[in-house]
């Protein structure tokens, strides 16, 4: 699968350039952070990357393969995480129904899996009775327990307070730890530093700059990036 | 002419007594309508599911005619059905006419495209919402169309009551293929017209209001399943 290569991509729904150009390269480790101002074409690009939408020009290739996203492998955690009218347990095994895994061992998978992000005793529970941090650990546990390769996280921590942020943070890591690869959307910056490794930041359609973090935040290349990191400064040095 | 109020005091006596002929065509009745709406579930839920979050040619028009549809009327079911089921049609040979088995499928063709256009639009509600995460966990077509209608299972006990009510309440398509036949076919709709005809009012009166507590009963029995549902599962 990797590396993942993103080539000369372009989306133009409606002749309007969402994506104009995208050039990009991961590797198969670490947790690498897209920021950047909204409408920059973030969320576009995860979504292209699993195979949601459909480029209207460039290419990408996993592992020197061109076409779609693998089939397996791939899973992606968005913002506001599907819950169907079901219990945690069921909502969270629900990953490993396409699989073909039978149904007691799916029961089985699910439950370890809530032990380790902390919902074991929420089993049995109406999943759309839990709190957003609650559903969004949730979701990530639907995505872990399919062992994913690659695992794209858009934005899951938008509208959370601190403590269940960090609770998903302590999550991401540990699933980073587990050997999957990670790319995450945020406009959250002090995340982005406990989180990263590497920075992807886009704006207008396009990547302006790909750094290691501490590079990025501390000689940004372009004048763009500069101006978002210091937009962002005042409410991180709050903290 | 019996006057109004003795009218409905007589039958309310046929219901205070237990009337044998009153309890066996209510029976009948809810055998062939209960028949006809699980029938109508099984295939109509799914095929509204199926509309909602399937792309295919002729999509449009194919729910265009089910919406349509919702509105047959029933007399035409049933002249179509007794043609399938007559000697000389294609289905003769199973010797269904003029039996419960012909009125449970006239019945189960009425209902289909009212269950199925509920279910579609319930279904689509839903579809839009939760697409893109079933595609990226990579749930097959019917995996998605079984996902979904179990999410909205609680929604969709409107599309069965809509289907309980459109078959207990009709009368023309059971009339036909059923032929209103004492102790075979008579249900409740074909009793209350044929007794209104000879002008045995109290009967026609007791079966109607036993037609009208059966329905609210059960649009009750569905409320309150819903309400402890949505308290339950959000």
């Amino acid at each position: 699968m990797f590396p993942i290569r993103v080539q000369d991509l372009r989306f133009r729904p409606n002749g309007r350039a969402v994506l104009d150009g995208v050039d990009l390269e991961l590797g198969d480790e670490g947790i690498t952070l897209v920021l950047g101002p909204n409408g920059a074409g973030k969320s576009v690009l995860l979504r292209m990357l699993c195979g949601l939408i459909q480029p209207t020009g460039g290419r990408i290739t996993f592992g020197g393969h061109e076409g779609a996203a693998p089939r397996s492998g791939v899973m992606m955690v968005f913002q506001h995480p599907m819950m169907i009218r079901a219990s945690v347990a069921d909502n969270v095994a629900l990953s490993l129904k396409p699989l073909g895994v039978p149904r007691a061992e799916r029961r089985a998978r699910a439950m370890a899996v809530l032990e380790r992000v902390g919902l074991a005793n929420r089993a049995a529970d109406s999943a759309r009775q839990l709190s957003g941090g609650e559903q969004q650990r949730l979701a990530l546990a639907r995505a872990w327990l399919t062992r994913p390769r690659l695992l794209l996280l858009d934005e899951p921590t938008a509208s959370l307070d601190p403590s269940a942020t960090a609770e998903v943070e302590r999550i991401v890591r540990e699933i980073r730890t587990d050997g999957t690869r990670i790319v995450m959307t945020t406009h959250n910056l002090g995340q982005a530093t406990r989180l990263g490794d590497d920075v992807v930041f886009m704006s207008a359609g396009k990547v302006r700059e790909h750094a290691p973090l501490q590079r990025f935040f501390s000689r940004p290349a372009s004048e763009e990036a500069r101006l978002f990191i210091q937009g962002e400064l005042p409410w991180r040095m709050n903290f | 002419m019996p006057s109004f109020s003795s009218t409905f005091a007589e039958a309310f006596a046929l219901l205070w007594l237990f009337d044998q002929r009153v309890a066996e065509i209510v029976i009948l009745s809810l055998q062939v309508s209960g028949g006809a709406v699980v029938l109508g579930t099984l295939i109509g839920l799914p095929l509204g599911a199926c509309l909602s979050i399937g792309r295919f040619p002729g999509k449009s028009a194919l729910t265009v005619l089910m919406n349509g549809l919702m509105g047959l009327p029933s007399v035409v079911v049933g002249v179509v059905v007794y043609l399938l089921l007559s000697r000389s049609g294609p289905f003769g040979g199973f010797g269904l006419l003029y039996t419960p088995t012909a009125m449970v499928i006239a019945q189960t063709l009425l209902v289909i495209p009212l269950m199925a256009a509920i279910a579609r639009q319930v279904v689509e509600d839903a579809w839009q919402r939760y697409a893109e995460e079933l595609r990226v966990m990579r749930f097959s077509w019917w995996q998605s169309v079984t996902t979904l209608l179990y999410d909205c299972r609680h929604s969709l006990m409107v599309a069965v009551l809509a289907g309980l009510g459109r078959a207990m309440s009709e009368v023309g398509a059971v009339m036909i293929v059923g032929g209103n036949i004492d102790r075979v076919t008579r249900v409740m709709t074909t009793a209350i017209a044929l007794e209104t005809s000879k002008g045995d009012l109290p009967l026609a009166i007791a079966l109607g209001i036993v037609l009208v507590a059966v329905i609210l009963l059960l649009n009750a029995v569905a409320f309150a399943m819903r309400a402890w549902a949505m308290r339950r599962y959000g």
